[in-house]
């Protein structure tokens, strides 16, 4: 079935029940990546991501290397790691973050010297109480190992992290909203542009913004090179990715599995990964990439798991998180679900998104609970088309930040796949599962 | 007079010199806050406000924008049910209802005794075990009715008291001192590093 022939590269330590602790670390070639990048100059270490042509694993999925090259070369200037995992059914930072936070930060320094940055803040998502501790002790170890510090490593180079703990807002996954929370502000993105922290990020100054996975990847390819990591995968998406899968399958869980040559059928079927659909049902929508996308439908599993693969068939692979529904699973609970999410999550700067996601919401709950009438179908389909109009893919943006065009996603694919579905709730005078 | 205890204190002005500007321990502050008081008080924000040297209308502004904060009394346990799609396909709105009757309260509200308060969550990123429960953002993995009402009478029990500390209290590990790269070896590092990469690569010329 599917094939799995590359080796883990950031799950690697995870057979291990103290995969966290340094000595274990230490014991499976930790900060070895570090010792190695120390020895060359910053910007080789920089061309070696280049040249792994690693892609971002936040969500937008933009080459980690051309992010780098952006940074200004200006006397003052910081990372941010992105640990604010929040997008539904995503996962896998929060694994990252707690069996292997040494990788991290072992990646962080990587990243901090290639970049010549001396501050480096390390923004966890709040509700990650064990995965804060996990870090903020890798850290203290780090300190104490001198890899962190004053002449990293009787180096040339010197570097502070901090972990930052978030407080509970999903908005603060977008960099800029991320940057204002760690200005100690309400997580509102900023206005677009300038497009990238680069410019004008961390108290105006130019900053890299960085995801967890994208970080752990860094001392594999530091000490490998960035051309066997493209070696893995195909096309635009090299090396291996962590997928979590979740919903209606039999066994659930976070994933490593080379990008391009593993199909979602692969993923979802392979007794040694998903191991199938909860008793044998067939599927009747996968959400490829996070709530943020659209969906698929069970024609499209043979589609192979790489970033261009999928963006060509009208979706993205976003947080690389993949939610199965099956024959028993009410479309329209599951799409309403989603909009009350978003309703509670928009920062409510923009009126399309503060006002468009309450209204879809309360006319998915009247459907899904008996009060729905027929033309609250097309005026969904209206009010998603007023969040992004046209209702293309990539969406057209009306606000601020992308958390408005995300919202129309489910709705307008649940609409588009299960219509019928929508029009037995009006008919029926509610939910045919309940 | 500092309404923080000395060593909430101590700590807090640790947070505050990992800072370039105060302003940015404004988030780990109200943790603080929240950690000695159980939820953010209004003498919690003062505090907060005189060491980010901001006001106190602007520190409740901030806090009101994130979940996390409780700016009015909670339960020694805050319950957090997950809803969202991965759980909703796995029976959260179930869990959710049955940890209402069996901890007594409504979601949202706290119980009699001041023991729990139970809320409905967004996605905890944890959706292997779903539906997933967190209890004071530690996770409990307790996804059928049986084993959250074992988890409820352990907390009960006061067997979990290591396991799931307090509401408010978040970051157990405490950093080992402040910052070390020191600013004139940085800033020496630097210009060495700019001036040796501009003698390794070619001016471009305009």
């Amino acid at each position: 079935m599917a094939t799995m022939t590359a080796p883990p590269i950031v799950l690697s330590r995870l057979e291990f029940a103290d995969s966290h602790t340094l000595s274990r670390y230490l014991a499976t070639g930790g900060y070895e990546g570090l010792r190695k990048a120390l020895t060359m100059f910053p910007e080789a270490v920089a061309s070696e991501v280049d040249q792994a042509s690693l892609l971002g694993r936040g969500g937008a999925g933009f080459p980690a290397g051309r992010k780098w090259s952006m940074l200004r070369k200006a006397p003052v200037s910081y990372l941010v790691v992105n640990g604010d995992e929040s997008e539904p059914a995503t996962f896998k930072d929060h694994l990252l973050l707690e069996r292997d936070p040494h990788q991290l930060v072992e990646g962080v320094i990587i990243a901090a010297y290639a970049l010549q940055v001396s501050a480096v803040f390390i923004f966890v998502r709040g509700e990650f109480a064990l995965g804060l501790e996990r870090v903020q002790q890798a850290v203290n170890d780090a300190y104490e190992l001198g890899a962190l510090g004053n002449k990293v490593f009787g180096s040339d180079f010197s570097v502070d992290v901090v972990v930052h703990p978030g407080a509970g807002a999903y908005i603060c996954g977008e960099e800029t909203a991320l940057i204002e929370a760690l200005e100690g502000k309400r997580g509102f993105p900023r206005i677009k542009p300038p497009f990238f922290p680069a410019v004008a990020g961390l108290y105006g100054e130019p900053t890299v913004v960085n995801n967890v996975e994208t970080m752990s990847n860094l001392p594999w390819i530091v000490n490998h090179g960035g051309a066997a990591f493209a070696a893995l995968g195909g096309g635009r998406s090299t090396g291996t990715r962590l997928f979590a899968l979740a919903g209606r399958v039999n066994n659930p869980g976070v994933f490593e599995i080379e990008m391009v040559k593993n199909t979602f059928r692969d993923l979802i079927y392979d007794p040694q990964l998903g191991g199938g659909v909860i008793d044998d049902k067939r599927i009747k929508a996968i959400i490829p990439g996070g709530v943020s996308a659209p969906w698929f439908g069970p024609d499209q599993l043979d589609l192979p798991l790489g970033q261009d693969e999928v963006a060509e068939q009208g979706s993205m692979l976003g947080s690389g998180s993949i939610v199965v529904m099956d024959e028993t699973t009410c479309v329209v609970r599951a799409a309403w679900r989603i909009t009350k999410f978003f309703s509670r999550e928009s920062c409510g700067q923009c009126t399309p998104c503060r006002e468009g996601s309450g209204w879809i919401e309360r006319a998915m709950y009247r459907i899904e609970h008996g009060g729905g009438r027929l033309e609250d179908i097309d005026l969904l389909l209206d009010l998603c088309d007023n969040i992004a109009p046209g209702l293309t893919w990539p969406p057209q943006q009306t606000t601020i930040c992308v958390l408005g065009p995300s919202i129309p996603s489910s709705v307008h694919s649940a609409i588009q796949m299960f219509r019928d579905d929508f029009v037995e709730h009006v008919t029926k005078g509610g939910c045919p599962h309940d | 007079m500092s309404h923080f205890r000395i060593d909430i204190r101590q700590r807090a002005e640790e947070v505050l010199a990992l800072y370039p500007r105060p302003r940015s321990a404004m988030l780990p502050l109200l943790h603080l806050a929240q950690e000695q008081d159980g939820y953010v008080t209004d003498e919690g924000i003062a505090e907060v406000a005189e060491l980010t040297s901001t006001t106190p209308a602007d520190v409740r502004g901030t806090a009101l924008f994130y979940d996390m904060f409780h700016l009015e009394p909670v339960g020694r346990y805050v319950v957090g049910v997950c809803t969202n799609i991965a759980c909703l396909l796995a029976g959260g709105d179930e869990l959710l209802e049955h940890a209402s009757a069996t901890l007594g309260c409504s979601v949202g509200a706290t119980s009699d005794d001041g023991l729990f308060t139970l809320e409905e969550t967004e996605c905890l990123a944890d959706c292997n075990f779903a539906p997933c429960v967190q209890i004071n953002h530690r996770y409990v993995r307790t996804t059928t009715p049986d084993a959250f009402d074992a988890v409820v009478a352990g907390l009960r029990a006061g067997t979990l008291d290591h396991d799931v500390p307090p509401h408010g209290t978040l970051i157990r590990v405490r950093r080992a001192g402040g910052l070390r790269a020191s600013r004139a070896d940085v800033a020496a590092e630097r210009s060495a590093a700019v001036a040796a990469r501009d003698a390794r690569t070619p001016k471009e010329t305009k």
